[in-house]
């Protein structure tokens, strides 16, 4: 990414208000007033860690200690013993798949993605960084849906075009993919025609150039009927559609909905509700219509507070048992961080106590994300744009992390 | 390191137990026989010492052999004392999914020494006060970290005795200068407090200081796990046993070699049972402080999630700066659901509950069975105190909000639940509180039950509003 295509961080704070403004503007000072900074770094250095010379109290040197209880003879220097890190190694690796196609791939996207090719446990070992790192996908709706207000403020202008939506997320706020969620297509909504949907669809394909996730309404039916229309639409475009279910087998649907996604080049995310035991049988059943080389998981992402802890741990058993050698598991996963805001914590006014909404709304999709990154999540749906610049500079920073100094805990005696 | 073998508890099976258990089906711990307890031990739902006759002289050998079985690797340290003292470490596992985390980490606030008293005072209120009730719950902080700034001990001295006059919160006495620790230590001993640290340019003095009070200490070589385990090595010999180990919290473009080194060392312990290794880990996102950032917000922000990824990879005991109610309420909240049993279902069972003393004009609410919805709409409607009838209806342990996009909640299954618990039979009127989450489903769920359809909110907190404002609805 070239300077120029950087999403602008003054009008990342515009957008974001005042109260977010100030957050960020620690980094504008560094940038521009850096003479005036440097004037008061003095508050800033710590005290050294070593004393000055005070003496100790008298009272502390007369006052009685409680007994020892061993007493050995100290060593007369320290005895050295090395501390050895081995890289877990695993027999197995989660399969690559690439979203997204570029016109010599059949497609029409500018860029593609890449995800999965896991062979460990991530920032385990620096020798075992992931292969890639973790896609962001930010959301788009094809109708009004109830959104906290740290979503919509900088969102107002957009929230009825979805092609402008969608250029926003990946212009403004850096958006790897786009995902557009076809909500006006729920029967018990507005019904909306499969057309309509891949009318939208192409909008959005014509507005931006990264690679698209189709987020269908659940109905097991109008959503096969949906993903159908739009896969042949969007010919080669190695969409990812979101997602096939259970459901789609009970409602005898899956089987269309994969052979169309397979015949017109998409991928399929197989969606189930935080059972590693559904999430293999619907995989199998997938397995038979459709290439596991292009599947991707959804486990389901439950909010912080609503219940992370399953969703953390039913990424890790995913993930070690793929590792392990478990071939029905050995794909990438997503994580709908989004969810986060479904916490009450996350938008409610908890009273001055726990103030600054506008920093806890996103701090808690943000945990959200980098706790699943931790479990080994590839892919994050996301909104709030300071969510998505901390998981992508968190990232960033566990696969490649800066060389350390063994050093002195300096915070002990840190000026603050 | 000093790998040995010895069996996880992943590995111990009930019979391994119920071998040195007196086998006489007492049943004075309340389990039917020896076995059933022995079971309950392996899954760590008892402990041991809940044996009456094993705690006897007679099973004294045998006792001592169970404790070492089912020894943690990562050994348990407290500090503090009384009601107050702290558990930390007592890990067996690397992954939740295997077994319980035991003990979640203390969140100990900082106090510096060239705080006005009156600042110290205040922060201590905040730290006091500071709760959050999470599903019936309080979730709270629990220590205060005292760091030397000024390098006077004379300071150090006089702060720790306001500290100890203001409240009785367990102590972790911060400063590398054993003069410091010392006058520290004159004004607080008899609380067991935690001493940070014993380094590699201190140990000599430090570690006599130790030696002499009995206190708790830290182990501290950021960066340098080598240099970490030649300390806890030399300070066993020395006769040293109550260590916590500071592999050091690096943050920002570093933060990656915190996850390495904190992981590695839990690895260490709990894989390779090294029991240089096998202690409780310190984490310090108050490190972040010492970064450039210039910006307050920015540092909390860092401090926050920094804290959080310390929770999940392997922090035993936390140190923060931060106060501020946004960036600790997701660590309270986090800490105690990763803390939690994995086994524990994710589900409560289906059926009706009764809230307060309803009668047949009560209310009538549905919710889901997921676990989690369940304690928070239960909650809620205490704390409203609404008398009131909940119908929780069986949607495959799922929330509302997935139960209604994966059709595991419908107006069919609405309609099966309302029949099978005989609805009609409690209350005299027809109206149905359905979720804001589940307002899809109003129109289908009227013509398959019958019952009139009134959405409540979105969000169960606000339960209370609508029923105030909303019930008993007007006739059409």
């Amino acid at each position: 990414m070239t300077d120029q295509e950087k999403p602008d961080i003054s009008n990342l704070i515009r957008l974001l208000g005042p109260g977010l403004g100030e957050l960020l503007s620690g980094r504008q000072i560094e940038l521009e007033h850096v003479e005036v900074e440097l004037g008061e770094l003095e508050l800033w250095i710590p005290v050294g860690g070593i004393s000055q010379g005070f003496p100790a109290p008298v009272a502390a040197a007369a006052k009685q200690m409680t007994p020892p209880v061993k007493r050995l003879p100290r060593p007369d220097d320290l005895i050295s013993e090395k501390f050895l890190m081995e890289p877990d190694v695993f027999p197995a690796q989660i399969r690559e798949i690439t979203l997204g196609a570029t016109r010599a791939e059949g497609g029409t996207r500018g860029s593609t993605v890449t995800v999965g090719g896991s062979t460990s446990i991530p920032f385990t070992h620096p020798q075992s960084p992931p292969p890639h790192p973790p896609v962001i996908s930010l959301d788009v709706f094809d109708t009004r849906v109830p959104m906290p207000k740290a979503l919509k403020n900088h969102l107002t202008e957009v929230l009825d075009d979805p092609a402008a939506w969608a250029k926003m997320n990946v212009e403004q706020f850096g958006a790897d993919m786009v995902t557009v969620h076809l909500l006006s297509t729920d029967p018990l909504i507005q019904n909306k025609s499969p057309r309509e949907a891949s009318k939208t669809v192409e909008e959005v394909l014509q507005a931006v150039e990264v690679p698209l996730i189709i987020g269908g309404c659940g109905d097991p039916k109008k959503d096969a009927e949906t993903f159908t229309e739009i896969a042949a639409m969007a010919e080669g475009e190695r969409l990812l559609l979101n997602s096939v279910t259970s459901d789609m087998a009970d409602a005898k649907t899956l089987e269309p909905v994969c052979k169309a996604a397979d015949t017109h080049g998409h991928c399929l995310l197989g969606f189930t509700g935080l059972d590693l035991n559904s999430a293999k049988e619907l995989n199998r059943r997938i397995y038979q219509y459709f290439p596991p080389e292009r599947l991707l998981m959804d486990l389901t992402t439950v909010a912080l507070g609503y219940g992370l802890e399953y969703s953390f741990s039913i990424h890790e058993r995913a993930r070690m048992a793929a590792l392990m050698g478990d071939p029905e598991l050995q794909h990438p996963t997503i994580s709908a961080c989004t969810n986060a805001w479904s916490a009450r914590e996350a938008w409610m006014d908890l009273g001055p106590a726990f103030g600054r909404n506008d920093l806890r709304g996103p701090l808690w999709e943000t945990i959200g994300g980098i706790t699943l990154l931790l479990a080994g999540v590839d892919l994050f749906l996301m909104m709030h744009p300071l969510a998505v610049s901390t998981l992508r500079d968190v990232a960033g920073k566990l696969m490649h992390p800066a060389e350390i100094k063994p050093d002195m805990a300096d915070w002990a005696a840190l000026k603050i | 390191m000093k790998a040995e073998h010895k069996k996880s508890i992943r590995e111990i099976s009930p019979i391994d137990v119920y071998k040195l258990l007196p086998q006489t089906n007492c049943a004075e711990c309340g389990e039917a026989n020896c076995m059933a307890f022995a079971t309950k031990v392996v899954n760590g739902e008892v402990f041991i010492e809940g044996c009456p006759p094993v705690l006897t002289k007679n099973y004294e050998k045998d006792l001592l052999k169970l404790q070492e079985l089912l020894a943690p690797p990562v050994r348990v340290i407290h500090f503090g004392t009384g009601n107050s003292q702290l558990k930390i470490g007592g890990k067996h596992v690397l992954y939740r999914h295997e077994f319980t985390y035991q003990n979640p980490p203390p969140i100990a606030i900082d106090i510096s020494d060239d705080m006005e008293n009156e600042q110290i005072a205040t922060r201590i209120k905040k730290v006091q006060d500071f709760s959050y009730t999470y599903i019936g719950r309080p979730l709270s902080l629990d220590a205060l970290a005292v760091r030397s700034v000024t390098q006077n001990p004379y300071r150090y001295t006089e702060v720790i005795q306001h500290i100890c006059e203001l409240c009785n919160l367990p102590l972790i006495l911060c400063s590398t200068d054993p003069n410091i620790i010392k006058a520290g230590l004159s004004a607080c001993v008899e609380r067991k407090p935690l001493i940070f640290a014993i380094t590699k340019e201190n140990w000599k003095e430090m570690g006599e200081l130790v030696l002499d009070t009995g206190c708790p200490v830290v182990v501290s070589a950021p960066g340098d796990l080598s240099l970490l385990i030649t300390l806890v090595r030399t300070l066993q010999e020395w006769g040293i046993e109550e260590m916590v180990l500071d592999p050091g919290t690096f943050h920002s473009d570093k933060i990656g070699q915190t996850i390495h080194l904190f992981t590695a060392l839990r690895k260490a312990a709990v894989k390779n049972f090294d029991s240089l290794s096998g202690y409780p880990i310190l984490g310090t996102p108050i490190s972040v402080w010492n970064g450039p950032e210039l910006s307050d917000d920015l540092n909390h922000w860092q401090e926050a999630y920094l804290t959080s990824m310390l929770i999940t990879r392997y922090a035993d005991l936390l140190i923060m700066h931060s106060i501020e109610g946004w960036a600790l309420l997701p660590q309270l909240i986090w800490r105690f659901g990763i803390y939690t049993d994995p086994r524990k279902p994710v589900s409560v069972d289906a059926g009706i509950r009764t809230f307060g003393n309803p009668d047949k004009t009560s209310p009538v609410l549905i919710t889901s069975n997921y676990a989690l919805t369940y304690f928070t709409v239960e909650s809620d409607i205490k704390t409203a105190k609404i008398d009131c009838y909940l119908i929780v209806i069986d949607t495959g342990g799922l929330s509302v909000e997935a139960a209604v996009a994966g059709r595991y909640l419908t107006a069919a299954k609405i309609a099966e639940s309302l029949k099978e618990w005989k609805a009609d039979t409690l209350v005299s009127h027809k109206n149905l509180i359905i979720p804001g989450l589940a307002a899809r489903l109003s129109g289908e769920t009227e013509e398959e039950t019958g019952w009139r359809v009134l959405v409540g909110p979105r969000d169960s907190s606000g339960i209370g509003q609508m029923i105030r404002e909303r019930w008993p609805p007007a006739d059409e």
